[in-house]
C-alpha cells in the first residue's frame, strides 16, 4: 500500500486557496456589555474535528476500545494532559492546557448543531447560518448579531474586515463586512485604483461596492500588518499562526475591528489520524500555537476577549478501517480569553456504549452549540434573549443560552 | 447591427473565452452559428499529448521518484519531478485555450474539470496527474455521454486518490479480513453529492455505504506492477466486498468491477442527476440565478437523451435566454487570465505567470478547497479581496502586454465595438500611458461581465 502524503484539506466551504482565511468586522457600535470594548473572534474548524481525540474521555470505559490505534494514553511518554479526572487533554494543546488552568479556557464537549447529516457543505451551513437546518445561505449569525448589538460609545466608523478569499457565510449579510488578502503581486498604483474606483462608481456600482470593501481593508490591514506575506496557508501549522498573529493584532488596534472570524482547514482525519502523534496532533500543534498567538496579540485588550472555537460536526466514535475516524455528530468546543471562566469542561456525558451512540456510531449530542454561542453573545457582547431568540437564532427560543461561560 | 454585435460580444463572453482582434465582425454575421460550429468540429476538447506524460506515466515516474530505482521499468516514463509535470500541463492548457477561435468547447472543459474537480492540494501523487486526468477522463467526455465521463472520472487514478478509494477495502472481502484497514466512504459519497444526485437528490447514508461496497476493489496498480502497470486503474478482486447491494432502491447482484459500473450508469440517468447538472449548467454559463424555464429545458434534454452533453450544450447555445439575460456573471480568474491573452496575443512566457495570479485571485490551478470545486457565483468571484487581487493581476498584465496594445482604444473598440460603455471609453482614453489604458480595459465591466 502506498503512504499518501496526508490530504491537507479535503473540503472546505469557503476559504479558497489563499493563504490567509480570516474575517473579521468592526461593528457600528463596537463598546457593548458593561462599557468594556469586547472583542469576539470565532474559530472555524473547516473539516470536522475530532472531538474525541482533542479532548478525550480517558475515563469513559469504551473510549480506548473504539479508538484502538489513535486512543491517548494517560501515562507514558506524550500522554495527554489531565483536566478534570474524566477528561483529558490532546498533548499537542499545552497553550490550552496552560490557559484552562489559569481559568482563561474552557470545553464543552458533546456538542453539535442542530445538523444531523453528513455533509460538511451542509454541516457548516447550518454552523454558521444560525439556524434549525440547511436552506438558507444568505445571512450568518455572526453578522446578525451585529445588527442587535446594543449601542454603546462609538468608535470610528470602520466597515469591517475580512481576509482570505471570500466572506463565510458566518460573516454574510446585512451588516458590512470587508475582505482582504495578504499581497502576493504588486500593488497597482494608486492612480490606477482611482481611476478604476471611478469607472465602477459610474458603470458597476457591485463592482465598486467589492473593490472599496477590498481596498479599505488592505489600507487598514497594512496599518496593521506592514505588508507580511502570506505563508503555509490555513491547513498548515504555520499558516494558522500567522492567520491568528494578523487576526489578532487588526483586533487589538484602537480602530481595528471587533467581531470577527477566520477557519483553519483540513481537519477531515479520514485515513490516518493519529493518536499522541501524526496528522491530527499536528493540526491541533496549530490551533494551540495560534491560542498563543493570538493571546500574545490581543494582550492589552484579552481580558476583555473572547474565542470561540468551534467545528461542523465530530467524528464517529469507533476508528474505520483506514486508521482514521468518518463523520460523525457531537464534539467540542473550545472558549479561551482573559475573560472567560475556564478551567472547566462542561459536559452532560452521553457515554461510548454503542446502546448510546447516535445512529450507533457517533457520540451523541447532548449540548446544542447555538446555546453555547447564545451564552458567549449574551454575556461577552451584552445581546438580548429576544433578539437571540428570533434573530441571531431564529426559532431557537427553546434552545436556552448557556450563561456564565464568560465573566 | 447593432444587435449582431451586442450577440457576438455575448458569444464571446458567456460563451467563449474572450475574443480576439479581428473577430468581432464576422461574428457578427451568425453569432449563435459560430458557437454550433465549435460543438460540430471533431475534438476541439483534446490536446495533443505530444511531451506531456500520461495518467499512467506520471504515476509510474512519481513512484520512481519515491520508492527508487528498483521500480520494474515498463514504460518509458522518465522521473521528473512533479511541479515540472504541474507546470507543463498548465502552459499546454493555457497554450489550448489560446489557440481556440471562439473557444466555446474549452469552456464546457473548464466547466465539467471544476463539476469533477480533483485538488493538487491533497498531496503529491494528485499533482502529478492532475493535468492527465483532465485530458483523459474529462475532454473526451465533454460532448459525449454524461455517464460515460462519469465513468472516466471514477476509474480515473487521480479521483481514485483524491477522494480516498485507492485504500478502500470490502470489510469481508479476503484482503478485508486478512488485513486491519477498511471501507472508506469518501468517493461514493461525493459522487452523490456532488457528482450525480445532488445534495438534496433524495439518497441516504445507506445509499453512499452501499455505493462504497461496490466501489471497493476500485483502485491503483502499485509500484510492483503486478497487476497492472504502475500506476493505472486496476480492480482488485480481492479487495472487492462479496454480495449483493441495494443503492436507491434497486437491487445490484454480487459482481465485480462490474457492479459499480452499473450503479454509476444508473446515477448518471436518474432525474434528480438532470434536475442538479441542468441547474448547475445554466447557473454556470447565464445567471447565478438562471431563468427556471432554462433550467427545465435543459434537464428535460439531459433526459430525454440520457444525458448526452453535446446536446446539452446545444440546448443552451439554442436557448433565446442564454442570449438575453444581462451579463451579470464575473469571468473566472482563469478566464481572465485567457481573455487578457487571447485580446493581446501575448502568451506566458513561464509557468508562473500562470500559475501565480491564479494563486493570488484565490482560485489555483485544479487546486480547489474541496470537491464541490471553485467557487462559481459572482458574489464569491467578485468578493471584495477578490476585486482587490483583481486589480493588481490587471495591473501586472497590462505592464507585460503593453508592448503588444499600444493602442488600448483599438483594442477596446475591436473587442467590443460600439458597446463599450461611455464610462469604460473615457476611462480607456484619458489613462496616462498606454499601459495604464490596457489595465483599466482588462478591469471594464465590459470585459469582466460575461
Amino acid at each position: 500500500m502506498l503512504c499518501e502524503t496526508p490530504s491537507l484539506t479535503r473540503r472546505m466551504l469557503l476559504g479558497g486557496a489563499a493563504s490567509f482565511t480570516a474575517w473579521a468586522h468592526v461593528p457600528r457600535l463596537a463598546q457593548a456589555a458593561g462599557g468594556k470594548d469586547r472583542r469576539l473572534l470565532v474559530v472555524i474548524l473547516r473539516g470536522a474535528l475530532d472531538g474525541l481525540s482533542a479532548v478525550a474521555p480517558l475515563g469513559d470505559p469504551d473510549y480506548e476500545g473504539l479508538r484502538a490505534a489513535i486512543a491517548l494514553r494517560k501515562d507514558g511518554p506524550d500522554a495527554a494532559i489531565g483536566l478534570d479526572g474524566f477528561f483529558a487533554l490532546h498533548p499537542a494543546l499545552p497553550n490550552f492546557a496552560r490557559l484552562y488552568k489559569a481559568g482563561q479556557g474552557l470545553v464543552v464537549h458533546g456538542a453539535a448543531t442542530p445538523y444531523r447529516g453528513r455533509s460538511h457543505f451542509d454541516g457548516q451551513d447550518v454552523l454558521e447560518n444560525g439556524l434549525g437546518g440547511v436552506g438558507r445561505t444568505d445571512s450568518g449569525w455572526l453578522n446578525r448579531a451585529l445588527s442587535v448589538l446594543p449601542a454603546g460609545d462609538r468608535i470610528e466608523r470602520r466597515n469591517g474586515l475580512g481576509i482570505g478569499t471570500a466572506t463565510p457565510l458566518i460573516l454574510r449579510g446585512t451588516s458590512p463586512v470587508l475582505g482582504w488578502a495578504p499581497p502576493s503581486m504588486p500593488r497597482a498604483t494608486d492612480d490606477l485604483t482611482e481611476r478604476v474606483l471611478d469607472l465602477y462608481q459610474h458603470a458597476d456600482p457591485a463592482l465598486f461596492r467589492a473593490l472599496s470593501a477590498g481596498l479599505e481593508t488592505d489600507r487598514m490591514a497594512r496599518a496593521a500588518m506592514a505588508d507580511e506575506k502570506a505563508a503555509g496557508g490555513p491547513a498548515t501549522p504555520r499558516g494558522m499562526v500567522q492567520i491568528a498573529n494578523g487576526a489578532g493584532r487588526l483586533m487589538a488596534a484602537s480602530d481595528g475591528p471587533r467581531i470577527a472570524a477566520l477557519a483553519f482547514e483540513g481537519w477531515d482525519t479520514h485515513a490516518n489520524e493519529g493518536g499522541a502523534k501524526g496528522r491530527l496532533a499536528t493540526l491541533l500543534g496549530g490551533l494551540d500555537e495560534a491560542f498563543a498567538a493570538l493571546e500574545a496579540a490581543l494582550a492589552p485588550v484579552w481580558q476583555d476577549t473572547a474565542v470561540l472555537v468551534v467545528t461542523e460536526f465530530g467524528r464517529t466514535a469507533r476508528i474505520n478501517g483506514t486508521e482514521g475516524t468518518d463523520h460523525g455528530t457531537a464534539t467540542v468546543a473550545f472558549l479561551v480569553g482573559g475573560g472567560v471562566r475556564g478551567g472547566r469542561v462542561l459536559a452532560d456525558w452521553p457515554g461510548l456504549k454503542a446502546a448510546r451512540l447516535h445512529e450507533g456510531r457517533d457520540l451523541a449530542p447532548t449540548i446544542d452549540l447555538r446555546g453555547v454561542m447564545k451564552g458567549v453573545l449574551a454575556d461577552h457582547l451584552g445581546l438580548e434573549g429576544r433578539a437571540l431568540d428570533t434573530i441571531v437564532f431564529p426559532d431557537s427560543a427553546p434552545i436556552r443560552a448557556m450563561r456564565g461561560l464568560v465573566g | 447591427m447593432a444587435d449582431a454585435i451586442a450577440h457576438a460580444v455575448t458569444a464571446g463572453q458567456r460563451f467563449g473565452l474572450g475574443l480576439k482582434p479581428g473577430m468581432l465582425e464576422g461574428l457578427a454575421r451568425d453569432p449563435r452559428r459560430a458557437v454550433l460550429d465549435e460543438i460540430d468540429q471533431a475534438d476541439l476538447a483534446g490536446i495533443a499529448a505530444g511531451d506531456l506524460l500520461s495518467g499512467q506515466q506520471a504515476m509510474q515516474a512519481h513512484f520512481e521518484e519515491r520508492h527508487g530505482p528498483q521500480v520494474r521499468m515498463d514504460a518509458p516514463a522518465t522521473a521528473r519531478r512533479s511541479a515540472a509535470i504541474l507546470q507543463d500541463e498548465a502552459i499546454a492548457r493555457f497554450a489550448h485555450g489560446m489557440r481556440q477561435s471562439l473557444g466555446f468547447v474549452e469552456r464546457l472543459v473548464l466547466f465539467w474539470s471544476n463539476h469533477f474537480c480533483v485538488s493538487v492540494r491533497k498531496g503529491p501523487t494528485v499533482r502529478v496527474v492532475a493535468g492527465a486526468y483532465e485530458r483523459e477522463a474529462i475532454r473526451p467526455h465533454v460532448l459525449g455521454d454524461f455517464a460515460a465521463m462519469l465513468t472516466a472520472v471514477v476509474r480515473h487514478p487521480a479521483m481514485l486518490v483524491y477522494l480516498d478509494n485507492r485504500g478502500s477495502i470490502g470489510p469481508t472481502s479476503r484482503a478485508g479480513l486478512n488485513r486491519k484497514r477498511g471501507l472508506n466512504e469518501n468517493l461514493a459519497r461525493e459522487i452523490l453529492e456532488l457528482h450525480t444526485l445532488g445534495v438534496d437528490g433524495g439518497y441516504s447514508q445507506r445509499d453512499v455505504g452501499a455505493l462504497a461496497r461496490m466501489l471497493t476493489g476500485w483502485t491503483v496498480a502499485g509500484p510492483d506492477g503486478r497487476a497492472a502497470p504502475p500506476g493505472a486503474f486496476v480492480f482488485n478482486p480481492n479487495a472487492h466486498e462479496p454480495g449483493p447491494q441495494t443503492l436507491l432502491g434497486r437491487a445490484y447482484a454480487a459482481g465485480g468491477a462490474d457492479q459499480a459500473e452499473a450503479a454509476l450508469a444508473n446515477l448518471a440517468l436518474h432525474p434528480a442527476t438532470a434536475r442538479f447538472i441542468a441547474r448547475k449548467f445554466a447557473r454556470h454559463f447565464v445567471a447565478d440565478d438562471p431563468p427556471p424555464v432554462l433550467v427545465a429545458r435543459l434537464e428535460a434534454d439531459f433526459r430525454r437523451t440520457g444525458g448526452n452533453l453535446g446536446s446539452l450544450a446545444r440546448v443552451l447555445v439554442t436557448s433565446e435566454e442564454a442570449w438575453t439575460v444581462p451579463a451579470t456573471k464575473v469571468r473566472t480568474p482563469y478566464e481572465f487570465l485567457l481573455a487578457a491573452s487571447r485580446a493581446t496575443g501575448v502568451a506566458p512566457a513561464n509557468p508562473s505567470q500562470v500559475l501565480g495570479p491564479l494563486n493570488a485571485m484565490g482560485q489555483p490551478l485544479w487546486a480547489p478547497a474541496g470537491p464541490n470545486g471553485h467557487p462559481d457565483t459572482a458574489g464569491d468571484i467578485a468578493a471584495p479581496e477578490a476585486m482587490t487581487a483583481r486589480l493588481e493581476a490587471a495591473s501586472v498584465l497590462a505592464r507585460r502586454m503593453r508592448g503588444a496594445a499600444a493602442d488600448p482604444r483599438a483594442l477596446q473598440q475591436a473587442l467590443f465595438g460600439d458597446l463599450s460603455s461611455p464610462d469604460s471609453r473615457q476611462a480607456v482614453i484619458r489613462a496616462e500611458s498606454a499601459e495604464q489604458g490596457l489595465a483599466l480595459l482588462f478591469l471594464s465591466p465590459e470585459f469582466l461581465r460575461r
